[in-house]
């Protein structure tokens, strides 16, 4: 077995050159927290990243290209296209910012059902091109499945993480207003990005005729920077609106231009690319893990390394590929898989539902700057009471914008005329989508095959996730609710649109390693260790034991840092 | 997701996207000189720069020969189209010459500005008639794809951003809502 310490050869003289304090597997936007907390604490750390190095700025080539730089004005190529086809369908993917996304071919799963599984490999991860929405959980959301009857409790409430929310915010610096809503709580905020005319007019309806609230963007963008941002190398957003590409200013956060480097500054950290990592070694007479094997990508050599602390922060299906794949006589099913449930309860985002607008009587209004962030209309179902035919709530991004040029209104479309009108700012349009919570099931899951591998060998995931007729409802509740309020608001040829996209596609993949009270039917404990095997901690998108309705990755920075400050203090403890 | 890739979205999700076609024109003959390959010869583009220059003619501000629309054209159509959208495009720019002579006696190139603006005014219409009835599953008319790429092609060249619209590379912050007056113009991106 491949994580069965009776079968590892163990040169002992490797075994002091590669033994760390603490080891993290990822370096995207968990990994790269883990790793700051743990040097910040003086732990060595060593990051094990499967992909490529990166480094701020100089690994960015099209920061600054203006668009005729680009010879396809950011388009893809067929060529792309026909090599890439799971790939080039992530939102935001084009010919200026394809360099931090795989490529398919390198990296084959298998879709038992349709499942488009977006990844980012280098350091940095997938914090290079995330899309930056920070609102934090309420407890409806920590409390909803319990309440409602559709899923698992969570072993936490909003009050263990509320301080920890804070502590991250201020670090990666989130722009957004204070508005006292309930169902999304406030936070240590820089100043919000403005909401422009119209969107100001739709906030006023929303709230007045509705009770609802639509407010500015909750995003990691530091709109000003404070003296802790200052001192990352970071400054303030430019309004570029070019973030995939990596900012040369550091005006949104990544681990690349923050966490990373921070770490760096200690002296505590080594980042190891190209580490692929095959599993989490497991030693039956210590009952601990001891260290974690790694393929190098290029050479495909085999490397052990050691560490007191193991933390996973793979990504979530890839936290749970490792687990799976780390076997031992105590852990024949996967690391800390006594349950059996490990892969099992996978969930994600339901961001099929779309809508588009246009609107009269803000013509005499315009834009300076390029907006990066979206407005949001808080989660207003499914809070104290259930009070829609599905469980789950949903978080509604929305926005106006002026379209460019206006050629329509010429009766000769073809020249200076039109070349005129098609210079000046045309029709306001409003936009909406929704990002909806899914509920776990435990027919939806992942596991690994029994036949195929990848090119490290190390066995392909299956990937077995679907949607149901709950996401059915909450769609058509998005599509009903947001369609009145645009209506009211003055809006016109109001259309929709279900993208019926896979699931995967809104890479906002979560579960299959839960945390819970019970070790029976959870792996993680409130402190994200596996209730198995304590020193091995999973606080990426793995841990999540439901998805709420509020962009995860700042909780899973939350989670991490809370983590991070418990396995330190049980270290102290000589309790890991 | 952010506001551009919702916007991306948007676009391709409620824009209609222009992208199929075939023969519309009955009648004419595929072997004219222009378009034979999709390795674009000069006289290739400069005829699709003077496509689109009527499409876009230099005014107080630069038009689309000046900003290279028809080299460009030339690079997105060999790279970024599918097979079947290469076919309606080379074959149109053939037909659409084709078309000026049955209209003219002359060819496009031979034309004069005024003759071809009134010829690209009816073909414009005309363009935009078929689009409006045909079926979903219809080829596009040549003509919206040759405009379409003219107006990417123009608004994001520099002469196009820079000088036709306005262009702010690191504009520093963003303002929600400023005034805006009729023949101000518009933001480049």
């Amino acid at each position: 077995m491949p994580g069965d310490s009776s079968n590892v050869h163990i040169n002992t003289k490797g075994v002091k050159q590669n033994t760390y304090d603490a080891i993290v597997i990822g370096s995207g936007i968990s990994g790269g927290w883990a790793a700051k907390e743990f040097c910040e604490k003086g732990l060595s750390t060593l990051v094990l990243e499967r992909g490529r190095q990166v480094e701020h700025i100089k690994d960015y080539p099209t920061a600054t290209k203006a668009p005729w730089e680009l010879p396809h004005r950011s388009n893809i190529t067929q060529a792309t296209r026909q090599a890439n086809p799971l790939i080039t369908k992530a939102a935001g993917y084009g010919e200026d910012n394809q360099h931090f996304f795989i490529q398919d071919k390198d990296h084959p799963y298998i879709q038992e059902k349709p499942f488009d599984w977006i990844r980012g490999y280098q350091v940095g991860g997938k914090s290079l091109t995330w899309g930056r929405a920070c609102q934090r959980w309420s407890d409806f959301e920590f409390t909803g499945p319990q309440r409602f009857n559709y899923g698992f409790d969570w072993p936490i409430r909003y009050a263990d993480v509320a301080p920890w929310y804070s502590y991250v915010e201020k670090f990666i610096g989130v722009c957004g207003n204070k508005d006292g809503i309930e169902a999304m709580p406030d936070g240590e905020f820089l100043p919000p990005f403005d909401l422009n005319c119209v969107e100001q007019h739709l906030k006023k309806t929303l709230f007045d005729s509705f009770g609802r609230h639509l407010v500015h963007a909750r995003w990691a963008h530091l709109t000003k920077p404070n003296d802790i941002h200052l001192q990352q190398g970071r400054g303030q957003c430019q309004a570029r609106n070019l973030c995939m590409r990596g900012c040369p200013f550091g005006g949104y956060f990544s681990s690349v231009s923050s966490t990373l480097p921070w770490a760096a500054k200690t002296g505590n950290l080594t980042i190891r690319p190209h580490s692929v990592v095959h599993s989490i070694i497991y030693d039956d007479q210590k009952q601990k893990a001891v260290g974690v094997r790694v393929i190098d990508a290029l050479t495909h050599v085999a490397t052990d390394f050691f560490a007191k602390v193991i933390f996973v922060n793979a990504s979530a299906l890839n936290s749970n590929l490792i687990l799976l794949n780390s076997t031992s006589t105590r852990f024949p099913n996967g690391l800390g898989n006594d349950s059996g449930l490990l892969g099992k309860y996978i969930c994600f985002h339901n961001y099929r539902g779309w809508m588009n607008g246009s609107i009269e009587g803000f013509e005499d209004g315009y834009t300076y700057g390029r907006n990066p962030t979206d407005a949001i209309i808080a989660n207003y179902r499914n809070l104290h009471t259930k009070d829609a035919d599905f469980a789950g709530g949903f978080t509604t991004f929305a926005g106006a914008y002026r379209e460019r040029g206006d050629g329509n209104v010429c009766p000769e479309q073809i020249g200076a005329t039109y070349k005129q009108a098609m210079t000046e700012a045309g029709p306001w349009h409003v936009y909406a989508y929704v990002q909806g919570e899914t509920i776990p099931k435990v027919t939806n899951h992942v596991r690994l095959s029994d036949t195929e591998k990848d090119q490290w060998g190390i066995p392909l995931l299956i990937t077995s996730v679907g949607y149901d007729d709950n996401d059915d409802r909450l769609l058509a509740d998005f599509f009903t609710q947001t369609e009145a309020m645009l209506a009211k608001a003055g809006v016109k040829n109001i259309q929709h649109a279900d993208t019926k996209q896979a699931p995967g596609l809104d890479i906002h993949e979560m579960g299959g390693c839960r945390m819970g009270k019970d070790p029976q039917t959870s792996l993680l404990n409130k402190w994200n260790q596996l209730h198995g095997c304590p020193n091995v901690f999973v606080t990426d998108g793995a841990c999540m034991t439901s998805t709420g309705n509020q962009s995860p990755s700042i909780l899973y920075m939350t989670l991490t840092a809370r983590a991070v400050d418990h396995a330190v203090s049980e270290l102290k403890k000589m309790n890991l | 997701m952010n506001r551009r890739d919702a916007l991306s979205r948007v676009a391709l999700i409620f824009g209609g996207t222009v992208i199929g076609a075939e023969a519309f024109l009955s009648g004419c003959k595929t072997a004219t000189k222009y378009g034979a390959s999709l390795n674009f010869t000069p006289d290739d583009t400069a005829y699709l720069n003077e496509i689109a220059e009527t499409i876009l003619p230099a005014t107080n501000t630069p038009g689309a020969k000046e900003a290279k629309v028809g080299e460009f054209m030339a690079v997105y159509v060999k790279d970024c189209y599918e097979e079947k959208d290469q076919k309606i495009f080379m074959e149109g720019m053939a037909k659409l010459d084709e078309a000026c002579n049955t209209k003219n006696g002359k060819s496009f190139m031979e034309c004069t500005p005024e003759q071809r603006h009134e010829f690209l005014v009816a073909l414009d219409k005309e363009a935009k008639d078929y689009q409006k009835s045909k079926k979903e599953d219809d080829p596009t008319h040549y003509f919206s794809l040759i405009k379409q790429l003219t107006l990417m092609g123009f608004f994001t060249s520099e002469p196009g951003a820079t000088k036709a619209l306005r262009y702010v590379a690191i504009p520093g912050r963003y303002e929600g809502c400023i005034p805006y007056k009729k023949g101000d113009k518009a933001w480049a991106t």
